[in-house]
């Protein structure tokens, strides 16, 4: 069994776009949403939900009226500034360290499980999918990540897969961490500017210094022969495999509107390229 | 005043609408919030006057004074301390994760033998500079660095209130996107007229209404995809701030750098008008308050 990332550093690159056909092109698979916090993949994968689950983690602090004597105490202590001057938690900013509950005199303050969001198990056309929606507002994104991958991987034990492809977050922080561990490589997806270069650096910095390798594919790479040229460059001078370049082309809008995946929506050389990458990546 | 630049979504824009509404008002300063991924200097292009680290505690143990009680392990919620007994033959030890240590203090502060004592550990840096009447900073976090947030906070520490202030924020909808918002008077919210755009600014618009941020929304490459972003606005009376079209002219100059107020002069009086248009909408929601 293989496991393969899709991440971009920088945002808005392709990441789903590509995932949605990579789902669409791989046999014998289970598919997993790790960008928990806007996750887009189910627009195109169209799943039929049959497990549905709560995600429990973190906790909030909650401070009890009749027992709270307003000494003042807990202010103080909190880090995060949550605890506001009419010893009322502001939920956004706790961070459910529990300290205050831990110095409170009177015991008025107690921490509370929070319900982080939700998981889900899903059937569609293309095989199992296992996707999650975080609460709004909600943090601990990072473990809900690590939470979807552990069940994918063992569905993927059980059912025998070849592969868990997984759409990974943008960024370089906790989530991207979280959907990179283990993973037996990463593709990352980028375009031909600057920040799309600078950003896609940045990621295979975090990919490398976790120990995964990485191929990467150029999107969109027409808009800016030059800055593809640049990209490629410092492929080669770093020794990333590029596995392909797939041209700006407005029919993958068009795809997207209807719910389709690239390489079933359209016959052009865009999807005759990422054809060409799925050959490259699970060879 | 400060307005953030925010969307559920990554990619669409968020950079390209804070830098060019910073380049087209006068007495600005730009945060560039997104810690994980900054960018907005590539289109700046300040001069960086200060650079100055950024650290946040974490503990470290004095073994002459440990007992290996395990209090600390106990009141750690995040799982970052684990501690081993020592028997006869052996000494005891206790293991720190910095990785999961949120900085809360609770291990120091509880420590009944007083052995924890905080230690500063980087995170990343913060850079701040200023190109012609724009004052500039941005965080940026370092490689491997899991936590966003207390860089976020950090960056946010040098808000100047004497001037009207922007910030670009990271994409999405959890932690670091709360921690770069809060406190801002307004944000826009930029989405392009996809369903990806429109499912993503639907979570944002829950985020944006549970904090009770005023916002509207910024539609870029407005002639692509379908209208559903449009009447969605429109059903949840959302006001549009201002629309760009696809045009490859702006995607070229994009990803060249060079924001498009320097290549066409109109757009910043779009963006002269759009700031205009967000200063009434919160005037008109301080005086229903």
């Amino acid at each position: 069994m293989k496991q393969i990332v899709v991440i971009s550093g920088k945002g808005g690159t392709g990441k789903t776009v590509l995932s949605g056909s990579l789902a669409a092109l791989a046999n014998n698979k289970i598919m997993v949403d790790c960008d928990v916090d806007a996750a887009d993949l189910h627009l195109l994968l169209h799943p039929k939900v049959k497990e549905r689950h709560e995600f429990k983690s973190g906790q909030t602090a909650l401070i009890d009226r009749k027992l709270c004597k307003r000494c003042g105490k807990c202010i103080p202590v909190c880090r995060f500034g949550a605890i506001k001057d009419d010893f009322t938690i502001e939920r956004f900013s706790c961070e459910g360290c529990g300290l205050c509950s831990l110095i409170c005199p009177h015991k008025a303050i107690r921490m509370e499980e929070d319900v982080a969001g939700e998981w889900f198990v899903s059937d569609t056309q293309y095989g199992p999918f296992v996707h999650a929606k975080l609460g709004i507002a909600e943090e601990n994104s990072g473990k809900l990540v690590a939470k979807i991958r552990q069940i994918a991987k063992e569905i993927a034990e059980k059912k025998a897969l070849d592969y868990v492809i997984i759409d990974g977050p943008p960024g370089i922080g906790c989530p991207v961490i979280a959907s990179l561990s283990g993973v037996d490589c990463a593709l990352i997806v980028t375009e031909p500017t600057l920040s799309g270069l600078h950003d896609a650096q940045r990621v295979r910095e975090v990919a490398k210094h976790f120990n995964i390798s990485v191929n990467l594919v150029v999107n969109k790479y027409d808009l800016n022969l030059g800055i593809a040229e640049k990209i490629e460059a410092f492929c080669r001078e770093q020794g990333i495999p590029v596995l392909g370049r797939i041209a700006f082309d407005k029919k993958i809008v068009e795809a997207l509107v209807k719910g389709k995946t690239v390489v079933e929506h359209i016959s052009s050389p865009v999807a005759e390229e990422i054809k060409n990458i799925w050959e490259q990546l699970k060879s | 005043m400060i307005i953030s630049i925010a969307s559920g979504k990554g990619g669409t824009g968020k950079t390209t609408v804070a830098v060019n509404l910073a380049l087209s008002l006068k007495n600005i300063q730009l945060l560039d919030c997104d810690v994980e991924e900054p960018n907005a200097h590539l289109f700046i292009q300040p001069r960086i006057k200060e650079e100055l680290k950024a650290y946040i505690p974490v503990p470290e143990v004095n073994e002459a004074k440990c007992n290996y009680c395990g209090k600390c392990r106990e009141v750690c919620a995040y799982h970052a301390i684990a501690v081993l007994p020592g028997n006869e033959c052996k000494k005891g030890n206790v293991l720190i994760f910095p990785h999961l240590c949120h900085g809360c203090g609770a291990c120091s502060l509880l420590c009944p033998q007083s052995a924890i004592k905080e230690v500063n550990k980087e995170i990343g840096v913060i850079e701040i500079g200023e190109k012609d009447n724009i004052q500039f900073v941005h965080g940026c976090l370092n490689i491997g660095e899991a936590m966003s947030p207390p860089l976020i906070r950090q960056v946010k520490k040098y808000i100047n209130p004497t001037r009207t202030v922007i910030i670009d924020a990271p994409p999405g909808t959890s932690c670091p996107v709360i921690t770069a918002v809060k406190g801002s008077d307004f944000c826009v919210l930029v989405t392009e007229p996809t369903p990806f755009g429109l499912n993503d600014l639907i979570l944002a618009v829950e985020v944006l209404r549970k904090l009770q941020i005023p916002f509207g929304v910024f539609i870029n490459r407005s002639d692509i995809g379908d209208g559903k972003v449009d009447n969605y606005c429109g059903e949840e009376n959302i006001p549009i701030l201002m629309k760009i079209p696809f045009s490859r002219e702006i995607a070229v100059s994009y990803s060249e750098g060079v924001p498009i107020v320097k290549k066409d002069s109109l757009y910043q009086d779009k963006f002269i008008n759009m700031y205009i248009n967000i200063c009434t909408i919160i005037n008109e929601a301080n005086s229903r308050h």
